[in-house]
């Protein structure tokens, strides 16, 4: 309807400024993938001179940089375990919360206290924690919970908005059909509330593979990548630090992509199928 | 019927016992550490003592990192602030299709699940004293002297926090935004008020939940970092998680746990300062 109206001219100011903020978010990032591909003898700065994979190679081949190969096979499983803990308790608590239960406010406020406490400090706790418990830190054990306390809200937050918006009828008319609790889970929410499910594979996935300061002190003797890049940052003066930011962050794209784009194509089906 | 009601408390319990073991049980932990002693050659030393908050409120460097991180907490709120309100005001009320509209959200959210290391590292080839900016600045004749504070100082700081936590603006402004009437913005119209009037007692009144989720957000980010100050000032600057920082690094736990005690009664007030004006539970499921 308002189709033809003219722009204001408040929108050319506002899509510059969206604009410059795009290549202020997305220009370093860019400047570090062109720079991975620097030569052999090339520095840490423009210009990129006889370009190649050079960097990548020397990244997983020398043991200068670190244990890069080793830390990858730590942080992707770890990633993994934490996105599948994430789905299933924030799934289990999101449907807990439709209902007021005692406690339910105690344990809400706790998980939100859980996003705003600062990583560092957890990170102590659960390490004094460890200590207190006679248990050593490791990367499966101390740091998946200490990145789980991380995930958990943000998998809790989503469930409360996708399951604040499923109607009730659908499973009133899945018992009334005779299906029972677990049959009404799997075949009729699970389904509905699929794409918010891969928001929360998404956040666990990526929050617990990226994470930093909740690693800090829980991981243990053998790091995870980033402490492994923290710890280059301050040690590797070469264009293999860059090779590795780029080798992460197609990673986190992959499955910034696969979740996306797996929403996309389960909205886009619905509605096709809701035009008959 | 009576299981039937246990059922809740079954599907709440994994999240329950999670936060239980890592998150209060870790901190109640904290809080006990806080007043132990620390021994040099021993570590941890059982005791009641507050001389490890002594320490820190009698501390003049103490009192410097706190007002360095009060004062890029101003800043950085500001900034976010600003930036988050006319960029999702932009995506909500100038892009007309919904489609671009979620589009250009995603564009602005996705560093978010991308590694902050990284994305801070990133700006030091483009800021250093050889980096592009300079180079650009020397070649084309307005510098002849490259500009030092770019790289490695409050401003750099700044823009990595800008940089990092803009989004944590951006995400709920626009949840909020995304839901306001448009027929209350015509009306405001037909009755009269110009553009600046709809945004300021409209518009304004109407995000005020996102503004002030967004800016828990910001300030408690900026306030629990320690890496960004620690790497992007080239150790010139710090921050009071750098403090805690420092203490770890020296293996005196107790200050640590003392000096976060500190730090996050400080976050919590200001994220209930915050909270107290808006209802979150109300804004998610609402």
């Amino acid at each position: 309807m308002h189709k033809h109206q003219k722009r204001p001219w408040t929108f050319y100011v506002l899509a510059t400024l969206f604009t410059l903020f795009v290549i202020f978010l997305y220009g370093p990032m860019i400047s570090i993938f062109i720079l991975s591909f620097q030569g052999p003898t090339g520095g840490l700065v423009f210009p990129l001179t006889d370009p190649g994979f050079h960097w990548f190679g020397a990244l997983f081949g020398q043991a200068r940089t670190g244990d890069v190969g080793g830390a990858f096979g730590r942080t992707l499983p770890l990633a993994l375990a934490v996105m599948v803990a994430t789905v299933v308790i924030s799934v289990a608590a999101g449907l807990a919360f439709r209902r007021r239960f005692f406690g339910s406010s105690v344990l809400f406020y706790t998980a939100l206290a859980s996003l705003i406490m600062p990583g560092l400090v957890l990170s102590i706790g659960i390490l004094v924690a460890f200590q207190f418990l006679g248990l050593p830190t490791r990367w499966y054990s101390s740091a998946f919970g200490a990145h789980l306390s991380w995930t958990l809200p943000f998998g809790l937050l989503i469930m409360f908005a996708v399951l604040s918006r499923l109607d009730p009828a659908y499973e009133e008319a899945a018992y009334d059909l005779g299906a029972t609790r677990w049959q009404t889970l799997t075949q009729v929410v699970v389904p509905i509330v699929l794409p918010g499910i891969i928001a929360v594979s998404l956040f666990g996935f990526t929050l617990s593979y990226d994470e930093f300061p909740r690693s800090w002190l829980t991981t243990g003797p053998q790091n995870t990548l980033p402490i492994e890049i923290y710890t280059m940052t301050t040690t590797v003066t070469s264009p293999a630090l860059y090779a590795l930011g780029t080798v992460t962050t197609i990673i986190s794209f992959l499955a910034i992509g696969l979740a996306l784009g797996s929403i996309g194509y389960i909205q886009h089906r619905r509605r096709n199928k809701k035009s008959f | 019927m009576k299981s039937r009601n246990l059922i809740p408390y079954l599907q709440a319990a994994p999240l329950a016992i999670v936060l239980f073991l890592f998150l209060a049980a870790p901190l109640a932990l904290v809080l006990v550490v806080s007043v132990f002693r620390n021994k040099l050659f021993v570590g941890l030393v059982p005791a009641f003592t507050f001389e490890n908050y002594f320490s820190i409120l009698t501390n003049a460097v103490n009192y410097q990192l706190y007002l360095s991180t009060l004062k890029f907490t101003v800043i950085v709120l500001a900034v976010t602030m600003v930036l988050g309100f006319w960029i999702a005001y932009f995506l909500v009320f100038h892009v007309r299709s919904l489609l671009i509209a979620i589009g250009l959200f995603l564009v602005c959210t996705v560093p978010f699940w991308t590694s902050n290391i990284i994305r801070m590292i990133s700006w030091k080839p483009l800021l250093g004293r050889e980096g592009l900016v300079n180079t650009a600045l020397i070649n084309s004749g307005v510098i002849d002297q490259p500009i030092l504070w770019l790289l490695f100082s409050d401003f750099t700081v700044v823009l990595s926090y800008v940089h990092l936590f803009t989004l944590f603006m951006i995400v709920p402004i626009f949840n909020s935004m995304a839901r306001i009437d448009k027929s209350l913005v015509e009306a405001a119209v037909d009755a009269g008020a110009s553009r600046w009037k709809v945004i300021w007692n409209v518009i304004v009144p109407l995000c005020k939940t996102g503004i002030g989720l967004g800016s828990v957000f910001v300030v408690t980010l900026v306030m629990s970092d320690f890496f960004v100050v620690a790497v992007m000032s080239g150790g010139l600057s710090g921050s009071v998680s750098s403090g805690v920082f420092f203490d770890l690094g020296i293996l005196n736990y107790p200050r640590a746990a003392a000096n976060s005690i500190v730090l996050l009664a400080i976050v919590v007030l200001i994220a209930a300062g915050i909270l107290r004006v808006v209802d979150v539970r109300k804004e998610l499921t609402g």
